[in-house]
């Protein structure tokens, strides 16, 4: 009889909101025992990628009301107030925080912490270091992370299930690649930390591994997904491989141009061009304007022809070679590396590609999700402070705010939980093993292959969902989703094996992506106007008489359930979104 | 903080005895690392002609002939370019294992090897004149 | 949309592959797939695993050159196979093996639990007796960013670890990454750690089994010069030996 695992605390997720909620719950309770869960190791997580800043309001010439302002008009309305004035009051600290366990924020000559400017926002406070902020902000957390004994790190198990029981969640089943075997681990609380899903997307910023594994695992323990329909495009991704160009290669002055060499954006209200660089106008407006003028361009014939499809031009040779290797020097790498152009002589080809989701998981601003015992933070969850559109350099302040407030918050419930009885669980391990088993790895007859299912959910994601959709681009998706469903009964596996068995685990993903799939296709079919991200052709403006509300989609037979939550409003109102002037 | 470490079967690939001939930086390496039986070789060959000359005028000349013969010859031909590969390795990798820095900014790794051949020479000019002059 | 690279051309891949259980020695296995212009080793390998054969295991995310978790040897190489480009070996065969001096768990999959128990060994944090300041940072100067900034980039990769033949003939040297991130705080104006690591640094298998090869730096993919703070660390060991032995009551 193996042992069962049980800590008090069992995080799902090793990257910045993870390691964050560790360290919070680590911190609040020495006493507690916290496992940190990750298919990867943790630094390899996703938010290593992130490049351009953390923003914090630091300047005595801004203030929490103005980010809070920014953030707010950035979300078209949807975010929740009440959690974006906590989540701007508690960013600054936490990016101080971050500085004194070292991370290498850039300076000002006089040794303070440098601000640089960033889309949608009207006074420079993003925090970076050099174009590198993700990395060094993870490699900061994951290495302070290494002090604590009480975190216990479970290194490439992947977790299947969350496991519920009396109407509370009690840990997780997670199988443990070195072996194949599956294990369940039981939990005081769980804290999904999964990041995003771009990978239900072709072309997505997103590495291999943000395949919505936490968004599928609360959907399917009945914990409703929120806002899932607004996907953000970044506008500037390399066309064919995807690869992010920070929105800092915009903040230091960079500019988009199309065929003609002209600056495109004044067309679309984020005009006039001059004086440039100006706080958000034109290139440093908010993302889902910027895409969405991609798209006008395409259909109006502006955009440049190229090997991997139409692109635009971000131009940063005015900046010089000294700034460009100062400021962005791992945009000038990426371009040389994955396009063969310098930077320095030549404008770099972008296109928008999928980037980050705006939905997630329900939670609270404490990062509790309706089902008791279970907490979500970081991109996987939605509080919501993001709303229709996320503006850059939100995200990584979120994941900190949000994972300290999960990390203490469901420490503070673990602690209360360390009485109650194993229960079924056992039942509910053996159970998730005979279905992995039976559905992947015994199964007999079958032939659909795991890379064609996955082809066509994005190809189809992106024809239906993408930057505007229709009800007739939207049923097309819903409908295909069923038949890849359908079909993913009929999955078959080259690899049976145990150890290492990345076809299964990369199965097990696909399975979660089609969840989450369905999800955004359904709330976006029953969003029937535009606001943010979402861009409806068939109901072409923002309606907040009906929706100045959150989506909640609800897993149901068939299906899902999409119900509605009103937004919270403290001071602003809902206004007109205008930038530039 | 501890860690899961549930036991595998892994595969261990042996090392190869000629593993120094795998690539040019590992065969240059070691080249590098035998120059110093040489040095070493003329080391102790220097210490030899000090004695022989303490022991008197006749050893010293007796010396001296030893090291006309052809080996002898041979040998110093080959310490002559192992020290001076081992100078000019030794040189080359010099900036890496000093970060100078003057006025904030690093000081150029060119400098510092061009600094080291500058010395070398002067010194290298100073002990001929020494010993060329008499 | 079109794809750069004609589809008649193709390029031939020799994989290591090793299933534990199976058979006790490894083996390769060969596959032709079509060549294409701007594909990377990492794109023709998920290639493979994607229409060829399901049951390649390896390890891969970002794909540009940040998580560090495909590093493997191409060609004998240590390197990313997300930053090898195809069109660099092509018409050639590209033979792509686990990362070398590692275990191997299965195919292109390696232990690395030997490197997950060295980083933290040389306290990889900021070591400081006083507190912060309360609602400040602490002042650093870009000169004193510029320090450090160039051994903070190191993505954890291992490509230094497979290069080293120290550590292929030594595995209980604790390796370039690892030093490189102790010289990483020691030089960090805000920390105060240094005398806690050099208990690390200087002990058996620390810098002193380094000898300088420098392969390490040669196959860094993040231009960390892990042979550059090992050289520095051992000037800085030198130097406060020889100040121990001269004013042995300054030691705490």
């Amino acid at each position: 009889m193996i042992e069962p695992l049980r800590h008090d605390v069992v995080i799902v997720g090793g990257g910045g909101a993870g390691l964050r909620a560790a360290i919070a719950a680590a911190e609040a309770d020495p006493t507690l025992s916290i496992a940190i869960v990750s298919k990867v190791y943790p630094m390899r997580s996703h938010t290593v990628s992130a490049e351009g800043g953390a923003g914090g309001v630091v300047k005595p010439s801004d203030s929490f009301d103005e980010h809070v302002e920014d953030t707010v008009s950035g979300s078209d309305w949807l975010a929740d107030q009440d959690a974006v004035e906590a989540f701007v009051a508690e960013a600054p600290r936490e990016l101080l925080q971050l500085e004194h366990w070292g991370c290498p924020w850039s300076r000002e000559p006089d040794g303070s912490v440098a601000v640089r400017p960033f889309g949608g926002m009207r006074k420079e406070r993003t925090w970076f270091a050099a174009d590198k902020t993700g990395f060094h902000l993870l490699h900061t957390v994951f290495q302070t992370s290494l002090r604590y004994r009480a975190i216990t790190r479970y290194d490439e198990w992947f977790v299947t299930r969350l496991l519920v029981e009396d109407g509370r969640c009690r840990g997780v089943t997670a199988i443990d690649m070195r072996t194949g075997r599956l294990r369940a681990i039981a939990a005081g609380a769980v804290i999904l930390a999964t990041g995003g899903a771009g990978r239900v997307f072709p072309f997505t910023t997103n590495g291999a591994i943000c395949t919505g594994d936490g968004m599928a695992l609360a959907y399917r323990a009945g914990v409703p997904l929120k806002d899932m329909e607004f996907v953000q495009y970044h506008p500037t991704g390399l066309p064919g491989t995807g690869i992010l160009i920070t929105e800092a290669a915009r903040g230091e002055g960079g500019i988009l141009i199309n065929r003609d060499g002209y600056r495109y954006l004044q067309d679309y209200g984020l005009g006039p061009p001059d004086p440039w660089p100006r706080l958000r106008a034109m290139e440093l407006g908010p993302r889902d304007k910027l895409s969405q003028a991609f798209i006008h361009e395409r259909q109006k014939g502006r955009t440049i022809d190229g090997p991997h499809g139409d692109v635009v031009h971000l131009d940063v040779r005015h900046l010089g070679e000294r700034l460009i290797d100062e400021k962005i020097p791992f945009v000038r790498e990426l371009s040389r590396k994955y396009v063969g152009i310098d930077p320095v002589h030549h404008p770099i080809p972008v296109r928008p590609v999928v980037h980050y989701m705006m939905g997630g998981v329900h939670t609270d601003i404490q990062g509790a999700t309706p089902l008791p015992g279970l907490y979500a933070a970081g991109e996987v969850a939605c509080v919501s402070i993001n709303g229709a559109n996320r503006l850059g350099s939100n995200s990584l302040p979120e994941i900190l705010v949000f994972g300290a407030r999960a990390g203490a918050a469901a420490g503070a419930y673990a602690r209360e939980q360390r009485e109650s009885r194993r229960g079924t669980l056992e039942a509910q391990e053996r159970d998730e093993e005979h279905r992995l088993r039976s559905s992947f790895l015994e199964q007999k007859g079958g032939g659909e292959r795991l890379a064609v299912l996955r082809d066509e959910m994005t190809r189809a994601m992106e024809a239906g969902c993408g930057i505007y959709r229709d009800e007739g681009s939207l049923r097309g998706a819903a409908g295909r989703l069923i038949g890849l469903r359908e079909r993913f009964s009929r999955l078959r596996l080259d690899d049976r094996s145990g150890p290492y068995n990345t076809e299964l685990t990369a199965a097990l993903e696909l399975d979660f992506m089609l969840d989450v799939a369905e999800a955004i296709t359904h709330s976006a079919l029953a969003r029937t106007e535009s606001r943010g991200s979402h861009q409806r052709t068939d109901f072409p403006r923002r309606d907040d008489g009906r929706f100045l509300k959150h989506s909640m989609a609800y897993r149901a037979p068939g299906l899902p359930r999409i119900e509605y939550l009103d937004v919270v409003i403290t001071r602003w109102p809902p206004a007109e979104r205008v930038y530039g002037g | 903080m501890g860690a899961a470490l549930t036991r595998m079967t892994t595969y261990r690939r042996p090392v190869p005895f000629a593993w120094w001939l795998r690539n040019r930086g590992y065969a240059l390496f070691v080249v590098r690392e035998l120059t110093s039986v040489f040095v070493g070789g003329y080391a102790l060959v220097l210490l030899l002609l000090l004695r022989s000359l303490a022991d008197g005028p006749d050893s010293y000349a007796a010396f001296l002939a030893t090291l006309r013969a052809p080996a002898a010859l041979i040998f110093h031909a080959v310490a002559l370019a192992a020290a001076v590969y081992h100078s000019i390795t030794w040189f080359r990798l010099a900036p890496m294992a000093v970060a100078l820095r003057v006025g904030g900014r690093r000081v150029p790794g060119g400098l510092i090897v061009a600094a080291n051949y500058a010395a070398w020479g002067a010194l290298s000019v100073a002990l001929a004149w020494l010993v060329l002059r008499g | 949309m079109k794809e750069a690279g004609t589809p008649d051309r193709t390029i031939t891949l020799d994989i290591f592959r090793y299933q534990p259980g199976e058979r006790a020695t490894p083996s390769f296995q060969t596959y032709q797939i079509p060549y294409r212009e701007d594909w990377v080793v990492l794109d023709a390998i998920n290639y493979i695993k994607d229409r060829l054969d399901g049951t390649l295991a390896y390890r891969w995310s970002c794909r540009m050159g940040v998580c560090g978790s495909c590093g493997m040897m191409i060609n004998g190489v240590p390197k990313l196979s997300c930053a090898a480009f195809l069109k660099d070996y092509y018409p050639e065969r590209v033979r792509v093996e686990p990362l070398e001096n590692f275990p191997v768990a299965r195919d292109l999959v390696i232990a690395l639990d030997d490197f997950i128990e060295k980083l933290p060994r040389v306290h990889p944090w900021v070591v400081r007796e006083d507190a912060p300041p309360a609602a400040a940072e602490y002042r650093q100067t870009p000169a004193q960013l510029d320090r450090y900034k160039q051994f903070s980039m190191c993505i954890n990769c291992m490509l230094c670890y497979a290069a080293c033949p120290i550590y292929a003939l030594e595995p209980r040297f604790i390796g370039p990454a690892a030093i490189a991130l102790a010289q990483r705080y020691n030089l960090d104006s805000r920390d105060e750690g240094r005398e806690q690591r050099r208990e690390v640094l200087g002990a058996h298998h620390g810098i002193w089994d380094c000898t300088f090869v420098g392969e390490c730096t040669t196959v860094c993919p993040a231009e960390v010069d892990p042979a550059g703070a090992i050289q520095q660390a051992k000037l800085s060991e030198a130097l406060s030996r020889v100040k121990d032995l001269l004013t042995p009551w300054g030691r705490r």
